[in-house]
């Protein structure tokens, strides 16, 4: 194993130095490089509406049935033979590291190994249904999301599910304005605030925001939790909610989260569970149990769904009954009647206060299809052995890491402190150690943060193999760290002339050149 | 060798051993201890879900699904279900790309960041704006984030947005949400025979309008006759001129820029995903004017520290993970593998097999409404206009009893109006065409 050199300082080769495709010192060049093709469009005379005969079909040459006035002039593009094509791709994919090239302990990202049969089910001819399909034609798919959202419900220990939101930010937003809408509903639009501790992700803040909400920053105390004298002073008339996760993104358990609930409810706000950190409580304890009204699952971190580069994901929101009416239309439910075939029949439905819609359709279906059936195959047991290990895992790497790790008993993740390194640079340098380096710098409460969560996947090997990267590049002086990474596809990337003067496609690139 | 678990995830990877050695480096007899749970909110573990195997859980799947009907589907209004060439789908599940997250270390994440840039340029040469970023959820939140976009860009204050009077209820509805809270509220200007009404559109702009929507091609899959007046229009009372494609009608239809648009917005994944359910893939391209304030991620190139070209995410200040509040969206997780398909998708095609796409498109729908129009008991098109993929046909039954007995004999389409059914030919082979008429010409009649 590489990673076996590192006693001695050496960093070991990376993957990618086996797999990154370079050919005269430059990697896999752009499409735009390769062969761009001019179609010129238009020439279509005056072709009448509902006149099917004029114009071409198939000859390539652009000509079009269209008025030359309804057209664009021409598009250029690169024209590939697909061998070209994939070729170019599997170049892209050699430079690229995913949870299957290694260890991904990305703080709160929840980067856990996918089962690659729920890829086979998503992908199933009869899957694949247009969203305005009548419902008597797509019982099975009403089926499965009426089976999800009870699978979800029980889970989070929630009353109802709405599988709508395509991600957990915009699980947020629904939870966001369906909070508005009860209060509206209860005549307390007047409820201007939400409550967002320091730690929280940055979408609390920004879709409090976006909701039309002041947002009010909370304090953490000297253990990493909830202040409750900072909540207590937070709470007013005003308080639409507050938004919390827990275990926080400390990885710590807000142990008061009985004692926060009853102050929140105490001045009429409403708690909303924030589920990024879900994967550590599977079994243990449930949301609804702990007082939360409403909450987001991400179910593409909890459950399964490979992140694809950065989406899609899915972030069903699930509600206490009082909230159920506002959800998104629509939902599912099963009817009364069944099949000649004896099998339950399903329905959409709008609930009756509905907020509306947060999607054109019905949310990230193919992922939803993906999260059913990690919760069919893992059944209760695997669940709660799934949180069983991801907490196990996290308190092993914690131990046995050189850098400081305060705070704790950690649940799925910790946040340890560079101390006097870059956090940054720190995780550069472990890039040479053939590994992902951590979440850095967030939560600012720790300095020099690195947020490390290994997920329940990594064998015991792999997280040795993971301590082992840290712990070579905690000795290493800032001069090595600054120049870090050395062997990777890239060496260290210029952030600043990036943003400085942006150059966002290939034609900006010729714009410049 | 651990898929035999009777019990557990069988991807939690501990034996026994290292279960033990781990405990006692921890200094924890079992890995109860390690839950920090006070007992009154601690859960027993039951949530009555049963454990199946891989093979029982595919075959649960596959039985529920299978409760789906297998009809040929005249479907579109938002959402197409075009022919995917299968090197996109296998290309697309390689793991690289399947498994890695959001692209925060660059220097290990070329190959997705290029294939970003790559689909970023893709839609800047579609709609001639300077900027697009790599990717909204779907066209209906695009198009939200649209409005909260105008509402930080433009010099003066007001409070209407307006959308055509044809438009999606579930865009106009994911819109709603989005400006809820903001001043901005949602208004209809009228549209005529299909496009949008001019003089009804000038009727109702004024100094107070924000943002003005049209569609290319509208839902009724209508080509717009006069989108530079609209521009001019908007363009007039300060107003965003925000427009709605997709990159098909894009690689034939006037180009966004060329109208006067400032943003365009829509489904992408009209390209690289076959029919979905309705999941997408939301387009933004905007001028280089307001590039401080797009919402989502966007992909640069700069250099690395030997000097050779590099991407990475850029611009991050404007993004929530920073800016916290004070973000341009609350958008983290977005789209970024179907941005991936897309791209892919259209290097597939090429200029010459997208812009033949988009022809085939106009020349179908036209041949199909010819045929339909030759039925007795129905007329197309309703709009005496081009069209593009779809159009709107009467009908003299009841369009849901039509629709209905369609569906019995293994069409589906949508109904429009109660006399009125919209087909659409994407993705729908010849002979399914000839058949579709045949059948309709019994059950029109």
């Amino acid at each position: 194993m590489t990673g076996d050199r590192t006693a001695d300082g050496d960093p070991p080769l990376s993957r990618y130095d086996q797999a990154r495709y370079i050919e005269n010192g430059e990697y896999e060049p752009l499409l735009s490089e390769k062969d761009l093709t001019r179609v010129e469009i238009g020439g279509g005379s005056d072709g009448g509406s509902g006149d099917g005969s004029n114009g071409s079909e198939n000859d390539g040459d652009g000509g079009s049935p269209l008025p030359d006035d309804l057209t664009r002039d021409s598009l250029e593009l690169p024209e590939l033979s697909e061998p070209e094509l994939a070729r170019h791709y599997t170049r892209l994919s050699q430079m690229i590291y995913g949870i299957d090239s290694g260890p991904y302990p990305l703080g709160s990202c929840t980067m856990k190994y996918n089962p690659r049969f729920t890829e086979d089910v998503a992908a199933l001819p009869s899957a694949a249904v247009h969203p305005d399909r009548s419902e008597e034609s797509v019982q099975g798919t009403l089926e499965l999301l009426y089976r999800l959202q009870d699978y979800l419900a029980r889970i989070g220990g929630m009353d109802a599910v709405t599988l709508q939101p395509p991600a957990g930010a915009a699980g947020e937003f629904v939870g966001i304005r369906v909070a508005a809408a009860y209060h509206e509903h209860n005549g307390e639009g007047h409820r201007d605030e939400v409550i967002v501790p320091e730690s929280a992700h940055g979408t609390n803040f920004a879709t409090a925001a976006l909701g039309g909400y002041d947002v009010v920053s909370l304090p953490s105390d000297d253990a990493g939790r909830v202040d409750l004298e900072a909540l207590e002073a937070a709470l007013s008339e005003n308080t639409a909610a507050l938004m919390l996760t827990n275990p926080n993104t400390l990885g710590l358990f807000e142990r008061d989260i009985t004692e926060i609930a009853e102050m929140v409810h105490d001045v009429g706000g409403l708690l909303y569970y924030d589920g990024a950190n879900l994967n550590a409580l599977l079994g243990r304890a449930r949301p609804g149990d702990m007082g939360f009204d409403v909450m987001h699952y991400n179910v593409h971190k909890t459950f399964a769904t490979p992140h694809g580069g950065g989406g899609p994901g899915a972030g069903p929101v699930g509600v206490v009954e009082e909230l159920a009416p506002f959800l998104p239309a629509p939902r599912v439910r099963e009817r009364e009647e069944r099949s000649n075939a004896g099998e339950g029949l399903y329905e959409r439905f709008e609930p009756e206060h509905t907020i509306g819609k947060v999607h054109g359709f019905d949310g990230n279906w193919l992922v939803l299809i993906k999260a059913f059936a990690y919760i069919a195959r893992l059944g209760d047991e695997g669940l709660a052995d799934a949180s069983a290990s991801a907490v196990l895992n996290a308190n092993y790497l914690a131990e046995g890491i050189e850098y400081d790790v305060p705070y704790g008993p950690f649940h799925h993740e910790f946040v340890a402190s560079a101390g006097e390194q870059d956090a940054a640079d720190v995780a550069k340098r472990m890039l040479d150690h053939g590994v992902h380096p951590p979440t850095t710098k967030w939560p600012e409460i720790v300095p020099e943060a690195l947020m490390t969560e290994p997920t329940e996947v990594e064998s015991k090997a792999t997280l040795d193999r993971l301590a082992a990267a840290f712990n070579a590049v905690a000795g290493e002086d800032s001069e090595t760290l600054e120049t870090a990474p050395e062997r990777t596809t890239a060496r260290r990337i210029d952030q600043t002339s990036a943003a400085r003067n942006p150059r966002l496609s290939w034609q900006a690139l010729e714009d410049d050149s | 060798m651990h898929g035999s678990h009777a019990t557990g995830s069988p991807y939690a990877p501990h034996t026994e051993e290292d279960r033990t050695a781990m405990l006692e480096a921890v200094g924890a007899d079992t890995v109860e201890e390690l839950f920090d749970i006070p007992a009154d909110v601690r859960f027993d573990g039951r949530f009555e879900i049963d454990a199946r195997t891989e093979r029982e859980t595919r075959r649960l799947v596959r039985s529920m699904l299978g409760r789906n009907d297998d009809l040929t589907e005249l479907l579109g209004r938002g959402h197409y279900g075009y022919y995917v060439p299968s090197v996109v789908d296998h290309l697309a599940d390689r793991s690289e790309f399947l498994t890695s997250y959001t692209q925060y270390q660059p220097e290990i994440s070329q190959g997705f960041l290029q294939a970003l840039f790559e689909y970023q340029s893709l839609l800047v040469e579609l709609t001639g704006l300077e900027v697009a970023n790599c990717s909204m959820y779907d066209a209906a939140t695009a198009l939200g984030e649209a409005a909260t976009l105008a509402d930080r860009v433009r010099d003066t204050s007001g409070h209407r947005v307006l959308v055509p009077d044809l438009l999606r209820e579930e865009r106009r509805s994911t819109l709603e949400n989005y400006v809820a809270g903001t001043d901005l509220a949602v208004e209809a200007y009228p549209m005529d025979d299909g496009n949008v009404d001019l003089e009804g559109l000038e009727a109702v702009l004024d100094e107070d309008v924000v943002m003005c929507y049209a569609e290319n091609p509208t839902v009724r899959g209508t080509i717009e006759e006069n989108l530079t007046a609209v521009g001019e229009f908007a363009d007039d009372t300060d107003a965003l001129f925000v427009l709605g494609s997709d990159p098909v009608a894009l690689s034939l239809l006037e180009r966004p820029a060329d109208v006067g648009a400032d943003v365009v917005v829509g489904d992408a994944s009209v390209l690289g995903l076959p029919t979905s359910y309705g999941m997408g893939l939301g387009l933004f391209a905007t001028r280089k004017d307001y590039l401080r304030q797009v919402p989502g991620r966007l992909v640069g190139a700069s250099e690395d520290a030997t000097d050779r070209r590099a991407f990475t995410l850029t611009l991050q200040t404007r993004e929530q993970h920073i800016r916290r509040e004070r973000a341009t969206s609350n958008i983290c997780t977005n789209q970024a593998w179907v941005a991936l398909r897309t791209a892919m998708h259209a290097a597939a095609l090429g200029p010459t097999g997208l812009v033949d796409l988009a022809n085939r498109g106009v020349t179908r729908a036209a041949a199909l409404a010819e045929r339909v129009d030759d039925l007795v008991g129905a007329k197309a098109p309703v709009h005496d206009r081009h069209h593009i993929r779809e159009f709107v046909a009467r009908v003299d039954q009841p369009a849901r009893a039509v629709a209905d007995d369609l569906e019995r004999r293994g069409f589906a389409v949508h109904v429009v109006g109660d006399h009125e059914i919209q087909v659409c030919v994407a993705g729908v082979p010849d002979e399914r065409l000839d058949r579709f008429v045949d059948v309709l010409a019994e059950v029109a009649r």
